[in-house]
């Protein structure tokens, strides 16, 4: 699994009530997505991109553990979410919805809004192509890998029980 | 070397005889908590197409959050959960009028010690104040455990939190809390399991524990713990669970922690979480004196009896200040009961207080939503920015007696103040 796309940067602590305004989330996600993020950049869910990748700072995700965040943040599109490290709710929703989210500390440090990102999801390498620097994000588990390639954790169980 | 709570609880529900830290391993819950995410779990259940359920007694359903429902959809859910629970014959199913899940499900003794519990709700830290294990997941990994009745779990390390009481006058569990929190900050024990321990803690009530690992949530913890004990099996017993229903598990007394942190209760202040963060905190003469135009006593983490009780002993034979409104939503049925019995109700309508409904109320933005430039001054757990009505507004947290101080006073206001 590869991603490649724009960096978003954003910084620490930024709770799901950020993401997706407690107002909002009986809405429709074609309603939520013009709103993602918003008060963080309010231009982010006006250009955000198909295959765009969000970065964060500490603490991604933080407060609510509804998984509404993780899945507005898939219908925008982006790719991939790179966190100096993540809330466990946030991080354990990203794999449930199929979205992938890496852990990388020094991720902030080394890269910029705009620039050009490729992530290898499996291994955890990352390139940052406008400027050349390579990191490496913390090992995502088998099990977990497994359920992204399937689509989630919901996809996965539909699949294992066609199976069985 | 010995093995902290979590090591040793989640060894238990994963039928192994020791794990490690770090590891991944499958766990078996216990009892699996959806509040109003549940029609969603209904719903991914239809769609794999399965009927199997694990164990219909470790569903547990609460319908908190938006309570009574407020549109049609929500109605709609709202039965789908109803009938689908009278269908698969899930007995631990409570509806609108019972309150919040989580303070529910301790008073109804379906929470006991050495237990893991999984929520569709972050705050499921709060059962570790019956010696438990809980956790908070989004609401497809709860119906995959309906289904196949385990979950992924990671082994946590262990942060030690060492309270040294006891209390000054004027604080409460909520003010030690709010002092962890802005210590340690938001991000302190994300991934940890929290065990408090110290003299604070020796023979501290269940309402108060509530407070302590409800609001560890707000350090990221994955949950947290007060060991249980005498308090512990009292209040079980009180609730019709004797001693040999449940097992009790303590971390050894050789336990390695990764971290070790003190608060001494003994000279705290009255703290207060400022806007928009909840470890902004500042002692309480930082901050006093700032007019607020809401004051909410509410949420899992403040509107137990025993936090009405302490709110209402400031507001007897006092009114709340003109212009401000003082919103009371205690946390279940049983609640209200006894604050009617015991008269604590009439004193808090007599001072001036709308009192709702059980549940969650305000802190879900359910009522009691602020306008473009208002501030509250609230009990709860969460102060983001747009979490009760406008993204222009201001929340500021506290304990139960600096709400009911400021609800007389229009500011916010010390509380020692009013106290003997
Ligand atoms: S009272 Fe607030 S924090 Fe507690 S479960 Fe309800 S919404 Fe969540």
């Amino acid at each position: 699994m590869q991603a490649r796309g724009r960096c978003w940067k954003f910084g620490d602590n930024i709770p799901t009530d950020r993401i997706v305004r407690t107002d909002l989330v009986f809405r429709p996600f074609s309603e939520i997505v013009q709103h993602v993020l918003e008060t963080c950049n309010p231009e982010f869910p006006l250009k955000v991109k198909p295959g765009d990748i969000v970065v964060a700072g500490k603490h991604f995700g933080q407060s609510s553990g509804r998984a509404i965040a993780a899945k507005a943040m898939k219908h925008t599109g982006v790719s991939c979410i790179i966190a100096e490290s993540f809330a466990r709710t946030f991080y354990r929703n990203g794999f449930e919805i199929g979205m992938p989210v890496l852990e990388c500390p020094e991720i902030t440090a080394h890269v910029s809004d705009g620039e050009i990102l490729v992530v290898d999801i499996d291994s955890g390498r990352i390139v940052n192509e406008t400027t050349g620097r390579q990191l490496q994000a913390k090992p995502t588990p088998p099990f977990l890998l497994d359920m992204l390639r399937a689509g989630g954790l919901i996809a996965m169980a539909e699949r294992l029980a066609g199976e069985g | 070397m010995g093995r902290a709570f979590a090591e040793k609880v989640l060894a238990r529900a994963a039928g192994l005889s020791e794990v490690r830290l770090g590891e991944i391993v499958d766990v078996y819950p216990d009892l699996y908590m959806s509040h109003m995410a549940s029609w969603r779990c209904i719903r991914t259940l239809e769609k794999l197409g399965t009927d199997k359920l694990y164990d219909p007694d470790r569903i547990a359903m609460v319908m908190d959050h938006i309570s009574p429902a407020r549109t049609a959809k929500i109605a709609d859910d709202q039965r789908l959960c109803r009938e689908f629970a009278a269908r698969r014959g899930i007995k631990k199913f409570y509806d609108v009028n019972a309150g919040i899940a989580h303070v529910v499900l301790m008073e109804e003794g379906h929470i006991r010690p050495a237990m893991v519990v999984i929520g569709t709700d972050s705050h499921s830290t709060i059962y570790g104040a019956l010696g438990a294990l809980g956790t908070g997941v989004g609401f497809s990994e709860i119906t995959a455990a309906w289904v196949t009745g385990k979950l992924w779990m990671k082994v946590p390390e262990s942060i030690k939190v060492v309270i040294q009481g006891p209390l000054a006058r004027g604080t409460s569990s909520k003010d030690v809390m709010l002092k962890l929190i802005g210590d340690l900050t938001a991000d302190g024990a994300t991934y940890c399991s929290v065990e408090f321990h110290g003299s604070y803690t020796e023979g501290l009530s269940i309402s108060d524990r509530m407070t302590l690992c409800n609001l560890a949530m707000e350090v990221g913890a994955k949950n947290a713990v007060v060991c249980s004990d005498e308090v512990t099996r009292t209040y079980l017993a009180e609730r019709g669970v004797p001693p040999d229903r449940y097992t009790e598990i303590h971390p050894d007394p050789d336990a390695v922690y990764v971290k070790s942190v003190t608060v001494d209760a003994r000279s705290l202040a009255p703290q207060i979480a400022c806007p928009h963060a909840v470890d902004n905190v500042k002692p309480i003469d930082q901050v006093a004196g700032t007019k607020v135009n809401q004051v909410f006593i509410g949420s899992c983490a403040n509107a137990k009896y025993e936090d009405l009780v302490e709110a209402a002993k400031i507001l007897k034979g006092r009114k709340v200040a003109a212009g401000v409104r003082l919103l009371v939503s205690p946390a279940s049925k049983e609640i209200v009961q006894r604050t009617v019995k015991d008269g604590t109700y009439s004193i808090l309508l007599e001072a001036g207080a709308l009192i709702t409904n059980p549940g969650c109320s305000a802190c879900a933005g359910d009522g009691g939503v602020m306008a473009d430039g208002e501030v509250t001054l609230s009990t709860a757990n969460r102060n983001f920015q747009g979490r009760m009505g406008s993204y222009n507004a201001e929340i500021y947290l506290g304990s139960p007696v600096v709400a009911a101080a400021t609800a007389i006073r229009g500011v916010i206001t010390d509380p020692r103040e009013f106290l003997p």
